[in-house]
């Protein structure tokens, strides 16, 4: 239980829809696809994917090159992200510099591609003296979260949980116990990653990539569908303000939603492949922590990449805990998997589907795996009061996440 | 190459390098004041003019007391004649 009330009430997101919630909400609610076909990626040695879901509609040139020059493009996400829900969130220029706001920002590594490019050129000579005083700024596990805090002037304390997939899940839930637990009053929290084929290629080595649907780059991934053959690697980010109920109320700020749960677990049995009884042991966390029980929540946001193995231990963790009635979707179909920014781009569309009153499908679930109907899927956009979700994320290395989230009630 | 060769090669470097308007780059710009560069960005300059050029020059003394963008130039082209000289 969250010793304070911790609400949400500012959101940025980058994807591959553009900047900004309004883009997000309009792809999603269009039924489009942010996946591309990514011809570079025929150029490696052994790799099978040619798709990803690349960020659009962003300007890094916008961040001054004294913050930027510190940067990967995973923090200038970041950071034009938490620059948006700084703003959407109304909050003052003493309240983000007083030492009370904190931030909570992870990525699953360090920039790859500067790393990429700083080896290539040490390997050439084994010579450091080419290289840029700002490098590791870009390759520290912490870079996003740092980044975040110069390039805003940020004072109170810094978190960069690095989970993986469930690294924004994790930023979240550790922000809101560090509001509810009194030690900051505000904390811009999520994640980003940038995409490189190291992500790629990591799935498609464990043959957990979607290969089959590189000519029709749209048509993948294809979560709980029939034919789905694995995940599409993306990228962007999404950072959302967190507060304590006491600070909005105080402030007048328009609360968006209300954090009332988190947990996370992990699978010692596997670092690799998910287990659903693991998985069902993380949403019951969640449930308790938030005092409520399954029959309360309305929708379940789906972690749901596409993977042959994931995609069945989710639903039958779902069914294990919600039945087989609760509506269930995956935003993967849309957005591809953007890692360590995926659980709060998902979350910040939870957002909106409770402030609109609405559910979103999963895209490309055309024939429903005979092993996935043991849940309600989503199909098409649908009107639907949404008081309560609960939003999954689960990692490799056998980190699962849950975060509920509710209808701000007084 | 000649000195005004020179000249020119380091401002376009630094001004790309730094997003500086080449414009208002004069023998008189200052590096901390008018350029606003600090010192990670002094490690990089060195790097860049390193580059540039194909000469060492972290360790010599004289880096220390450049403060304008005409200390760079005179700085680059003695190095320069030193090295076509030897």
């Amino acid at each position: 239980m969250l010793l304070r009330r911790v609400v949400i009430t500012g959101l940025g997101v980058i994807s591959p829809f553009g900047r900004g919630i309004e883009k997000l909400m309009g792809g999603l609610l269009d039924g489009k696809s942010g996946v591309v076909q990514l011809p570079a990626l025929s150029e490696i040695i052994g790799m099978r994917t040619r798709v990803a879901a690349l960020a659009t509609g962003f300007d890094p040139m916008e961040i001054p090159r004294k913050f930027r020059r510190s940067m990967s493009s995973m923090s200038v996400f970041a950071t034009l992200a938490s620059l948006d829900a700084f703003a959407m969130a109304g909050l003052s220029e003493a309240q983000l510099k007083g030492g009370r706001l904190g931030v909570s920002i992870g990525s699953t590594i360090g920039s790859p591609q500067t790393m990429q490019e700083f080896f290539r050129d040490f390997s050439i000579d084994n010579s450091l003296e080419r290289m840029k005083s700002t490098l590791f700024f870009h390759i520290m596990n912490h870079s996003c979260a740092s980044n975040v805090a110069q390039a805003l002037g940020v004072t109170g304390r810094i978190l960069a949980p690095a989970a993986a997939c469930s690294t924004s899940c994790h930023a979240v839930g550790y922000a809101a116990e560090i509001i509810a637990m009194g030690r900051q009053d505000f904390m811009l929290c999520g994640g980003a990653d940038e995409f490189h084929p190291l992500t790629s290629g990591t799935f498609d080595i464990m043959n957990a990539a979607s290969t089959a649907f590189n000519d029709s780059p749209t048509s993948t991934p294809r979560p709980f569908d029939r034919d789905r053959d694995g995940i599409v690697c993306g990228e962007g980010s999404g950072i959302l303000v967190l507060e304590s109920l006491e600070a909005a109320k105080q402030r007048g700020a328009n609360i968006l939603a209300e954090v009332v749960g988190f947990a996370t677990n992990s699978d010692p049995g596997s670092i690799a492949n998910p287990d659903a009884s693991c998985i069902a042991e993380c949403m019951r966390l969640a449930l308790e922590d938030a005092e409520i029980k399954p029959e309360q929540i309305d929708y379940v946001n789906a972690h749901a990449t596409a993977t042959l193995q994931g995609d069945i231990a989710e639903c039958e963790a779902i069914a294990q805990i919600f039945g087989a009635a609760t509506p269930v979707s995956s935003l993967k179909g849309h957005l591809g998997h953007a890692m360590a920014a995926s659980g709060t781009l998902e979350l910040a569309a939870c957002i909106e589907m409770l402030r609109q009153g609405c559910l979103i499908p999963t895209l490309n679930l055309e024939n429903i795996d005979p092993l996935c109907t043991n849940i309600t899927h989503v199909h098409g956009v649908t009107k639907y009061r949404v008081e309560t979700v609960i939003k999954n994320n689960f990692a490799l290395g056998g980190i699962n996440s849950s975060i509920i989230l509710r209808r701000y009630q007084q | 190459m000649t000195d005004q060769d020179i000249i020119d090669r380091i401002n376009s470097s630094l001004a790309e390098e730094f997003e500086f308007a080449l414009a208002e780059m004069t023998p008189d710009t200052t590096l901390f004041e008018d350029m606003g560069l600090d010192s990670l960005d002094v490690v990089d300059l060195v790097i860049v003019l390193e580059t540039a050029f194909g000469m060492k020059i972290r360790e010599e003394e004289a880096i220390r007391k450049i403060r304008t963008l005409g200390d760079i130039h005179t700085f680059v082209i003695d190095k320069k004649r030193q090295m076509e000289s030897a």
